[in-house]
């Protein structure tokens, strides 16, 4: 067991829908993989599937040795497998520090922890994060107010907060100002490098991708199309077709 | 068998309100708590006409009539401000609508339990073992009856399928021409209506009272959680369960622990429901 | 707003309707003076007063649930009856010990008890009220807080009316007769000033023990339950222990009130008084409503306007009261859903609204 997601044969269909078919991957720890495909693919999908959001119609995952295709959301989010959402999801009545303290860990966690105090450090910590995506001015502001973009990277930093061990990124740079993707990419390398966050990230922008990926599988039609290094999964010419053909 | 047969009949009736409940929840997204108030009201109406010296039968169309008007006041007046709202609000409006309701009834038809007497006579089944109210198969019928109608208006006519489509999808309803608040009034009306029969049935087989509006509701949501929205089949099923299951209660424990089932009865079925979702990985909402 | 900014970071206080702190001590300071001097200023007004903050701990403990965690519970009247009961049944057990031993023969269950005897089986009473509440809280919560939305409403709906029927029904609780609460002693003065008290100091503990709890950990997980569940869930927050934590703290306080409130009635009717689902049931959803929901303060003033408007209907409209209570909820309920404190927010700007967090 070297790699630490192992997805294999995972079907999903809803209805008639087969909208993930079989679907195989794996991603080691530390690494950085993509995952991309045209719209209504079965990207989103996948990612539902892996994190317990429903019910699986076959196939099996696991993540770092434990078996988890059953487990609940919560559960395989405490095992430090957090993803985060396409449409962002954030506390919106809560202020963006409120967001990161209440993101913090509680693995130890007993009844009595409830009670405390939110710990000097966390806040610390939680600061610190909102400085890393930049969010440090606006950290008292209710982040229902905040923009799409600024959601997007609020919903980041308080994965980032949780201390996983693995993220799963629905399309980080979409609905952000074009100017602020690189600042973007610059982020989620750091946050794989220094802190050890093995990233998969569900990239739209080919031009992206193929900058941050070490490796890149390709859905179309809930199948999946190709896997392979940046360079492979360009060339491909059923990738090339499923992008041309699907836009 | 007596008390089968009997909570078969009379879980007719608490499949009618059932199903009225279930198209306003299909179609506006709101759980009317006063369900159970419209039924007592139209109870009351029927045995307002009997102390007219007027046959309570009367009072099915009477009753079916009146509420139809008093529910589409009530859209106008109320209702309406709830669809599209939190449904916090929905529910806590339509729960003060069920208390100001029970209570202008206690005000204005006092609190004493009522009966219409229809004076149908019984009939004596199987060598007298099970004796049946005559009422009750004509409850049974005009339930059902009621219930089929109802079917009928959202099958077949216009307005029927203007209220379906605004179910499945609102704003595409309304994009395509169709008037969704007089559709909503329209929904709302008609579940009115069905509650007042259903009351004239249950002042006839049964008795009414002020305050026992809100057992019809948590009944009707019971059926509702069980059978689903789509069907109607399925409702009249659950709801002649429900009678039985009740009456057999009612039977084994005594009639003062009958209600007190009722409620524990939707607590049980709501956590089994929700058990067996979680199971798949899923949450009842 | 301007306080010392390290102390704003290190933990953010839910701004209530007075901002600053030096101000704001004073005014709570005021407050509580004002709050026990009333009863001795106005002695005709002291029952008036106990309902009054009977009312405040409703509001306070339907708003952990229902406003702070958006978990719209129906039927939190429950804790306050089945406090009710059993206390009352302690107290009976206790009181008609006491008199065998004490005053043999001394006649029925209606004879005085000591004051040191009743305050005792009080005392105990409302330990055993608090301790059942907790109990059936704990797995009951555990397993009703799974259900959401419309499925949790009514459900809890159900289980209060369910409380009712089966108090009504059970010949060990006195069945649709109720108990009677031992008679309070002369010797302890005024009943309704013991209660007064009593009901104020409960009304203060729930009201400080929540302003402590809301600024822990407990305070933020519930409300990220409030604001996005689903979210909270797939962020590997612990959901069901902080909803479990927080309807059981309803509970508590719930109880304590409810056991009293036997105690200052002088005796339990199942569905008036102990499961009183359409009047103290509802009620303390509608205050908590009025004064806004999710806000410290704002079950406390809505408790106030409502318990003044409760008592105006009851003057002069008599038998209409119940009626046009009934009305009030409605239109609370469609024209005011973010009640006052809500209203006073929109009207000073979303900005101050963050603003006002921070302070
Ligand atoms: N909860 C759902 N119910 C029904 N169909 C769904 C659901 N979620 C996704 N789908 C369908 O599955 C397909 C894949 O969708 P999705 O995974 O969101 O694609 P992507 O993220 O690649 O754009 C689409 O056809 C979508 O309509
Ligand atoms: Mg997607």
């Amino acid at each position: 067991m070297n790699a630490l997601l192992e997805v294999d044969r995972v079907s999903k269909s809803f209805g008639g829908v087969a909208a993930n078919r079989e679907i195989s991957l794996s991603v080691p720890a530390g690494a950085v993989h993509g995952l991309i495909g045209p719209n209504g693919s079965g990207k989103t999908t996948l990612f539902n599937s892996i994190v317990g959001h429903h019910p699986l119609d076959a196939g099996s995952v696991a993540f770092d040795g434990t078996r988890i295709e059953r487990m609940t959301v919560p559960r395989i989010a405490r095992l430090g497998l957090l993803r985060t959402f396409q449409q962002t999801r954030v506390y919106g009545a809560m202020s963006c520090v409120e967001n990161m303290q209440v993101s913090a860990p509680h693995r130890t966690a007993h009844g009595g922890v409830l009670l405390r105090r939110v710990p000097a450090a966390v806040t610390e910590r939680a600061e610190g994060l909102l400085e890393f995506v930049g969010l440090a001015a606006l950290r008292h502001h209710r982040a229902g107010s905040l923009s799409f973009g600024q959601q997007k990277l609020l919903e980041f930093a308080m994965a980032l907060m949780f201390r996983p061990k693995m993220l799963l990124l629905d399309e980080p740079t979409a609905g952000i100002n074009p100017t602020l993707i690189n600042g973007m990419i610059d982020r989620l390398v750091r946050a794989n490098a220094e802190l050890g966050v093995t990233l998969l990230v569900i990239e739209h922008n080919m031009r992206v991708v193929m900058n941050l990926a070490t490796h890149i599988y390709c859905l179309a039609h809930g199948r999946l199309l190709a896997a392979g290094t940046p360079e492979e999964v360009r060339n491909d010419p059923r990738v090339v077709e499923a992008y041309l053909g699907g836009e | 068998m007596q008390l089968l047969l009997d909570g078969l009949l009379v879980g007719a009736i608490f499949a009618l309100a059932a199903y009225g409940m279930a198209l306003v929840w299909g179609v506006m997204n709101i759980i009317n708590v006063a369900q159970g108030e419209l039924v007592i009201l139209g109870g009351f109406l029927t045995w307002w006409l009997t102390t007219l010296g007027i046959h309570p039968l009367f009072g099915i169309p009477l009753a079916g009539a009146v509420l139809f008007a008093f529910g589409w006041l009530l859209y106008r007046t109320v209702v309406h401000r709830l669809v599209d709202r939190d449904l916090f609000v929905s529910l806590l409006a339509t729960f003060g609508l069920s208390i100001l309701l029970q209570q202008l009834m206690n005000q204005v038809f006092g609190a004493d339990i009522r009966n219409a007497n229809a004076g149908l006579g019984s009939t004596y089944l199987l060598g007298d073992g099970v004796v049946l109210a005559n009422i009750k198969l004509v409850a049974f019928a005009v339930a059902l009856a009621a219930a089929a109608g109802l079917l009928l208006v959202l099958r077949r006519s216009r307005a029927g399928r203007a209220i379906r489509a605004t179910s499945q999808n609102a704003r595409a309803a309304r994009l395509m021409g169709v008037r969704t608040d007089r559709v909503y009034a329209l929904a709302f009306a008609l579940n009115a209506a069905v509650c007042g029969i259903a009351g004239a049935l249950v002042a006839m087989v049964w008795v009414v009272h002020p305050f026992i509006g809100i057992t019809y509701t948590v009944r009707s949501f019971v059926i509702v959680v069980v059978a689903g929205l789509g069907n109607i089949a399925p409702v009249v099923i659950s709801g002649a369960a429900l009678g039985d299951a009740e009456n057999i209660t009612g039977f084994l424990l005594g009639a003062e622990f009958q209600t007190a089932f009722v409620f524990l009865l939707l607590v049980v079925i709501l956590l089994l429901r929700s058990y067996l979702l979680s199971r798949r990985r899923q949450v009842l909402r | 707003m301007s306080t010392s900014a390290n102390a704003a970071r290190q933990e953010a206080p839910r701004g209530g309707p007075l901002s600053g702190a030096g101000p704001r001590r004073l005014g709570l300071a005021v407050l509580a003076a004002a709050a026990v001097a009333a009863p001795f200023v106005a002695p005709g007004l002291q029952s008036q007063m106990a309902v009054l903050w009977v009312m405040v701990v409703l509001a306070l403990t339907w708003d952990v649930v229902g406003g702070q965690m958006g978990y719209n519970s129906f039927g939190n009247i429950v804790f306050f009856g089945a406090g009710m009961y059993a206390s009352a049944v302690v107290q009976r057990a206790l009181s008609l010990n006491a008199q065998e031993t004490t005053t043999a023969g001394a006649g029925g269950a209606e004879a005085l008890l000591a004051p040191i005897q009743y305050l005792g089986g009080l005392g105990l009473g409302l330990a055993c009220a608090a301790l059942v509440a907790v109990l059936v809280a704990l797995p009951l919560g555990a397993s009703i807080l799974r259900l959401r939305g419309h499925y949790f409403a009514i459900c809890t709906l159900g289980l209060g009316v369910a409380a009712g029927e089966i108090a009504s029904a059970w010949d060990w609780l006195g069945a649709g007769s109720g108990l009677v609460t031992p008679l309070f002693p002369e010797a302890l003065g005024n009943r309704n000033r013991f209660f007064c008290f009593y009901f104020l100091a409960l009304a203060g503990a729930c009201f400080a023990v929540l302003k402590l709890l809301y600024r822990r950990r407990f305070g933020l997980l519930i409300n990220a339950i409030r604001d996005d569940e689903d979210k909270a869930e797939a962020m590997g927050l612990p959901t069901i222990r902080a909803k479990v934590v927080a309807w059981s703290v309803a509970a508590f306080f719930l109880a304590l009130a409810g056991g009293a409130y036997g105690n200052f009635i002088g005796f339990i009717d199942p569905l008036d008084i102990a499961f009183s689902g359409a009047t103290f049931g509802v009620w303390m959803i509608l205050m908590a409503i009025m004064g806004g929901r999710g806000t410290l303060w704002g079950p406390i003033l809505g408790a106030m306007v409502f318990h003044v408007t409760q008592e105006l209907f009851w003057t002069f409209l008599l038998g209409w009261h119940r009626v046009a209570m009934g009305l009030l909820i409605v239109v609370i309920v469609t024209f005011l859903p973010d009640g006052i404190l809500g209203w006073v927010r929109e009207r000073r700007g979303g900005a101050a609204l963050a603003e006002g967090r921070r302070a």
